[in-house]
């Protein structure tokens, strides 16, 4: 049977070509290319396109996963806008956003610049600042967690005691358990930023250095004139990624936290965990979902605002 | 001829396996992943195929943070189990999906069940109907360290029986250092454990006041004898000073370190604390008040047959969870997840009521409540809340009791059937 068919086939091609041999070399290109990214775009429809819009609808239902869903228009979002922990969540998300995002990348920046001078030792030190990065976050968080304990267990607590300074209650408090999160967060991330800025360094060619040096230029003018300008592609880069990491911070908060999720309070609680526990705890996929397109609407403006901000100048 | 009988003979044997392979129905059991609960499970499938050879029963277990939502996408899928396991206090929930189908009559009367079962069994009864039976129940205790007793100067065969005689010997147990700082603590407050229940069900009802009325649909604690119960709890900490929130992370990780004398605990703590090596421990009554008020809360996983489940299948799912709620399955429940019986009988024997460990959770079952949560997770975590405004934003006890009950109102409210 195969046999007749391949015959039948070569017998067919063999006059004026089949319809692939009588393409030019553009089309069959285009096709391969075409066939090749058609594999993702169907995999980001189906996995991350379609659901995305899914979202959207469900926003505007009260689907709770069992009856299906019905529309109640703008219901949820009214209801989200009026809810005072929703501007207390919205608020903490924007803490770690404003706070978190420049702290870590000046702190990195930093690290870097010097660790770039440093020949001693390079990797070792280099090797300790990237491997928070690769620690689970949830073990990392954990072990951040015990750390803040008050005094017979918590490491930080029996420090302090012993140079006289009072107990601080670190994640127990309203006031002290954010920016406590935060800075295991920011510690978390800085071993990549470290290492993305050190490749930035790494790529501004010598000679430019060289030049300003002969020129008689100070290692500040060096700073501000060479390397901080020509290190704008990777600064945008670690500003936004790092503004979305802190914008979908979740881990670190729920695992410091889980027998009073989100801190005393609602105190360190961000937008991701207040959407898991609407979902997945109430159940309320309808208004889960209205919470998911206001995240969504912030981290498309905050990229987009960032994008603008540090455009390229012509 | 012989041939001939031989030959029938074998045609009949074959046709009675074949009858039998036939008549073979095979039930699902759905149940979450715990250990104990796994095991115990198993055994009483084997106990239960080997007197009922025609079924068979496949249990299926998840993660108990996906679990729910495992059964309700089971629902939405047209597939799931015959027979499952659920919280007392997903019934409502069960019941809107359309997941459970009331208990049949024949099989389980309501005579029988309201006597022979904790008068608590009623939380799976909506209307005229019975949605699930429990095989076991929990209930509250208090947990104390025989050592720190003794350490203190405090009598470890005669723990507190008051609420008074609680806080005198919470506060000769507490130690602290040079700088205040806690060392031990008398008691573990800890809101997010079991303090919420305790503090609901028994503190409230022990100030004269009642956490809620109407079905448990509106909160009716937010009056005098609700505030002297919450500034009971909080003085705990800001003027008896017998512990505080959040030391050691959790009250039981606290008591389990030996740091401190007595916390508050389901019998579902029984299996973790039994693995102490370092101390001796105890297990007595929740203390009463003055007028010897006693109250407690109880909960447990009942199991219910799915509403799609029908014909053969449905016979058998009768007849196993007959079984799974029988006296003897019971027992080996105890045995083996540590977990009371839920029949009255099986529960209240000599011998149990007589065990240190179990007899004075059994005797807090008597006269436990349960609440009737329509959201545990977030009605819990308004009384954390509330305790929070107090010990940490120094809000007052009035105050804070009003917002609460503001706050669980308005999540009963939300979760009742429009």
């Amino acid at each position: 049977m195969s046999v007749t068919a391949d015959q039948q086939g070569a017998a067919v091609s063999r006059p004026g070509g089949t319809f692939w041999e009588r393409r030019s070399m553009r089309t069959k290109r285009l096709v391969w290319v075409w066939s090749f990214l058609a594999l993702p775009i169907l995999f980001y429809s189906v996995i991350r396109f379609y659901p995305t819009i899914e979202a959207f609808w469900l926003s505007l239902t009260n689907w709770d996963l069992l009856k299906p869903p019905q529309f109640i228009g703008l219901a949820n979002y009214e209801k989200l806008f009026a809810d005072p922990q929703f501007w207390k969540v919205f608020k903490n998300t924007f803490a770690y956003l404003l706070v978190g995002t420049p702290i870590s990348l000046l702190l990195s920046f930093v690290i870097a610049y010097h660790l770039d001078r440093v020949r001693f030792m390079h990797g070792l030190i280099r090797g300790l600042y990237f491997l928070p990065y690769l620690t689970t976050a949830a073990a990392m968080a954990w072990v951040w967690r015990w750390f803040y304990q008050p005094a017979p267990i918590g490491v930080i607590n029996n420090a302090l005691g012993t140079i006289g300074i009072p107990q601080q209650p670190f994640i127990r408090s309203v006031d002290q358990a954010l920016p406590s999160i935060m800075l295991t967060a920011i510690w978390a991330g800085l071993g990549f930023q470290i290492i993305i800025f050190m490749a930035g360094l790494r790529s501004i060619p010598n000679t430019f250095y060289e030049a300003a040096r002969i020129d008689g230029l100070g290692e500040w003018a060096i700073l501000r004139k060479i390397t901080l300008p020509l290190l704008k592609p990777t600064t945008v880069f670690l500003v936004v990624f790092s503004s979305i990491g802190f914008l979908r911070i979740f881990d670190q908060v729920y695992n410091m936290t889980t027998n009073d999720p989100g801190g005393p309070l609602g105190s360190t609680k961000p937008l991701v965990l207040m959407i898991y526990q609407t979902a997945f705890s109430s159940y309320a996929m309808g208004y889960a979902a209205a919470q998911t397109v206001v995240l969504f609407t912030i981290l498309l403006f905050v990229s987009l605002l960032q994008l603008w901000i540090l455009r390229e100048k012509k | 001829m012989r041939r001939a009988t031989l030959f029938a003979g074998l045609i009949a044997g074959f046709s009675t396996l074949a009858l039998n392979a036939a008549q073979a129905v095979e039930i699902e059991y759905w149940q979450y992943v715990f250990d104990s609960r796994v095991k115990a499970m198993d055994q009483l499938i084997e106990n239960f195929e080997k007197a009922n050879p025609d079924i068979t029963v496949k249990q299926t277990t998840f993660p108990y943070a996906d679990y729910q939502t495992r059964v309700i996408a089971a629902k939405m899928g047209g597939q799931g189990p015959d027979v499952m396991q659920l919280f007392y206090g997903w019934l409502d929930k069960f019941v809107a999906g359309g997941l459970l189908q009331p208990l049949p009559t024949d099989a389980f009367p309501h005579d029988k069940i309201e006597s022979e079962f904790f008068p608590i069994v009623s939380a799976m009864k909506r209307g005229e109907d019975y949605y699930g039976l429990p095989t076991a129940v929990r209930s509250l205790a208090l947990f104390y360290n025989k050592k720190l007793f003794t350490e203190a100067g405090l009598d470890p065969a005669n723990p507190p029986k008051t609420l008074d005689e609680f806080v005198a010997a919470a506060e000769k147990a507490t130690k602290r250092d040079a700088a205040g700082n806690l060392i031990v603590a008398g008691s573990t407050l800890d809101m997010a454990g079991q303090d919420h229940q305790w503090w609901r069900e028994v503190l409230v009802r022990q100030f004269g006041g009642q956490p809620y009325t109407d079905g448990d649909r509106k909160v009716a604690y937010n009056t005098e004898a609700g505030e002297k119960a919450l500034k009971f709890y909080t003085d705990l900490q800001t003027e008896k000073k017998i512990g505080q929130a959040g030391f050691m992370d959790e009250g039981q990780a606290a008591f389990r370190a030996g740091m401190a004398a007595m916390t508050i605990d389901g019998t579902f703590r029984l299996g973790a604390f039994k693995s102490i090596e370092g101390f001796e421990w105890g297990v007595t009554e929740l203390p009463a008040n003055d007028d010897g008020t006693r109250s407690n809360y109880a909960s447990y996983f009942a199991n219910g047959i799915s509403a799609t489940t029908s014909g053969e299948k449905l016979e058998a799912s009768k007849k196993f969870l007959a079984y799974i709620s029988s006296p003897e399955a019971m027992d080996v429940w105890l045995k083996t997840v540590g977990e009371l019986p839920a029949r009255r009988t099986a529960a209240m024997t000599e011998a149990n009521l007589a065990d240190p460990i179990y007899g004075p959770f059994l005797k807090g079952l008597e006269y436990a409540r349960t609440t009737m949560f329509v959201d545990e997770a977030a009605q819990r975590q308004t009384t954390i809340d509330m305790a929070n405004r107090v010990l940490l934003e120094g809000q007052s006890v009035k105050d804070s009791l009003a917002q609460a009950a503001a706050a669980e109102q308005a999540i009963i409210d939300a979760a009742a059937p429009k």
